[in-house]
């Protein structure tokens, strides 16, 4: 049974119009299905809804737009099916194509910011530690939880919206301290200085922690030393891939973790990670085999202005033979713009894309092939979104592979 | 026996083999099991009694099963070995819409259902198992 307060009643009855009478009673209904004793103000919500998946969603946000419904916190949107900026990029056609658009249109009018990023957080969104918040798509939530300190749950289509215009989400999961410890310890004591240096065994760790824990909590011990903000977010879009993770600390570097004991919940149980494990979980991001490569695809999640510069540094001006699709957000994308970044992208043959991504969109030439990633996340979902066979490797590989026109991949350190 | 999502219907069982996800795994199109590590890829799931022991999967399932009602190719009803929210949240958005939903129950130990037909009605699951054929030669 879900306690609503009498303004929470009042809104549900309609006080504040039908829009927002609907989607309290969304948010109240899926409370009592989950648990909730209460609902919980929210500070702010990331809407995952805006990507078509056929009409019905589109419907259904009009639907929301024709009640009068407003977002009642500042909500940011994730990516779109459709590249408003560079529309030629998509090659969704016909009513689809319009039904994306409309489905875009719609999440505009009820309020939200038009991010189209699936990284809000390296585009001005960033709650407060320990404060409530609704977020959607998985890689988002896990790098609210696990790296900002805020709290959401895995706010799924409808649902996240909902909480939007209701400004409040159900209180359960991970709004409550108690379900944010580790159940997990994971030591990293068998694993070299060197590999934990390497950027490339972020989203592997992150891979083998998805798989190993399912939605455990984990804390991870001994590798505080080699993390980054970028690091922390190639880490958690893997493990929100291979598994439902949705919260994890890094001992030492992420917020509620100043030390592995700090956060570990008892009874608990320990793992180590061992140089086979982390051999096996890199293999696995990989299916396919030879050295041909017909595309590189970075940034999943989007990439940040750091990795856009780590992208040029590794160019070094040199032109591409197989074309590197660099998926960012509208934000980076306008930061190099003003920066003069965007044109020695260009010449070197790098194909921006913003707004959406290539494995939730037709982007892709068509036919199939083999693309090249840095991202735990593309190699996870690309084979069954897009046809295309994947080879996982680091951002160095990817560049060199692109200007050869082959793969080139550095073996060292992972033997 | 728990009704998440209440109403009345009958027919055909199909008990889920080993666990699906909606988004990835139920094509919004058709209907059709699509996931092609599914033991029964290709079986429909609309206008089934669809039994599901493990629910789990992407919270875009909640959208494929949206899209499903809409398209009229749902299933006729839903059972889950245990609580879930997320395919519950797209019979509650239908409700909003005014579009007919499945009722969805939980029933512990739904993955023993026999093949047959069977009844959701009154919060209650009804059970017809088929007449199977006397073992044995024909005479």
């Amino acid at each position: 049974m879900v306690n609503l307060t009498d303004e929470e009643s009042a809104i549900a009855a309609g006080r504040d119009g039908e829009g927002a009478a609907v989607a309290l009673r969304l948010v109240a209904e899926s409370g009592r299905l989950l648990g909730a004793d209460r609902l919980v103000p929210v500070a702010s919500a990331h809407i995952d809804g805006c990507l078509y998946h056929g009409d019905s969603g589109t419907e259904f946000a009009e639907f929301l737009v024709a009640k009068g419904a407003r977002a009642r916190v500042p909500a940011t949107l994730n990516v779109g099916a459709l590249d408003l900026l560079r529309p030629g990029n998509v090659r969704l056609a016909g009513a689809r194509r319009e039904m994306a658009l409309r489905l875009m249109r719609a999440y505009e009018a009820l309020g939200c910011r038009t991010t189209w990023t699936c990284a809000p957080y390296q585009a001005g969104h960033r709650p407060a530690l320990g404060s409530d918040v609704a977020w959607g798509e998985s890689n988002a939530v896990v790098f609210c939880n696990s790296v900002l300190g805020a709290r959401t749950n895995r706010y799924g289509d409808f649902l996240d919206i909902a909480c939007a215009i209701a400004g409040r989400a159900p209180r359960y999961g991970l709004h409550l301290p108690e379900n944010r410890r580790a159940s997990v310890l994971v030591d990293t004591s068998g694993i070299s200085e060197a590999l934990k240096g390497k950027e490339a065994f972020w989203p592997v760790l992150g891979a083998w922690l998805g798989r190993t824990v399912g939605e455990a909590v984990a804390v991870i011990d001994g590798i505080a030393a080699h993390a980054s903000e970028d690091r922390l977010k190639a880490l958690g879009a893997a493990a929100a891939s291979t598994g439902a993770v949705a919260l994890f600390h890094i001992a030492g570097a992420t917020p509620e973790a100043p030390d592995a004991a700090a956060i570990l919940a008892e009874p608990h149980t320990r793992i180590a990670l061992t140089p086979e494990a982390v051999r096996e979980a890199r293999s696995l991001l990989s299916t396919a085999t030879g050295d041909a490569v017909d595309a590189v695809a970075v940034g999943s999640p989007h990439f940040s202005a750091g990795e856009v510069a780590d992208l040029l540094r590794l160019l070094a001006g040199r032109r591409v033979r197989v074309p590197i699709y660099l998926n960012t957000s509208r934000h980076v994308l306008g930061r190099l713009e003003r920066e003069g970044r965007l044109a020695p992208l260009s010449e070197a043959g790098v194909v921006p894309i913003v707004d959406t991504c290539v494995v939730v969109t037709p982007i892709l030439p068509a036919g199939g092939g083999v693309l090249m990633t840095n991202s735990g996340k593309f190699a996870f979902y690309a084979p069954g979104n897009t046809g295309y066979g994947v080879l996982f490797g680091s951002l160095a590989d990817c560049v060199e592979s692109a200007v050869a026109g082959r793969l080139v991949r550095d073996e060292a350190g992972w033997q | 026996m728990t009704v998440l999502f209440d109403g009345t219907a009958e027919g055909e069982v199909l008990v889920l083999a080993a666990p699906l996800s909606f988004w990835g795994g139920v094509s919004w199109e058709t209907g059709a099991i699509i996931n092609a590590r599914h033991p029964q890829v290709g079986e429909i799931v609309t206008g089934k009694i669809l039994v599901v022991p493990e629910p789990v999967g992407s919270s875009s399932s909640s959208a494929v099963l949206l899209e499903l009602i809409r398209a009229g190719r749902a299933p006729a009803a839903i059972v889950l070995g245990r609580p879930d929210a997320i395919l519950v949240v797209a019979c509650l958005v239908a409700r909003e819409m005014g579009w007919p939903a499945p009722p969805i129950l939980v029933v512990p130990g739904c993955a023993e259902t026999p093949p047959g037909r069977a009844r959701v009605a009154d919060g209650r699951f009804e059970v017809f198992p088929a007449i199977r054929p006397a073992s044995g030669p024909a005479a």
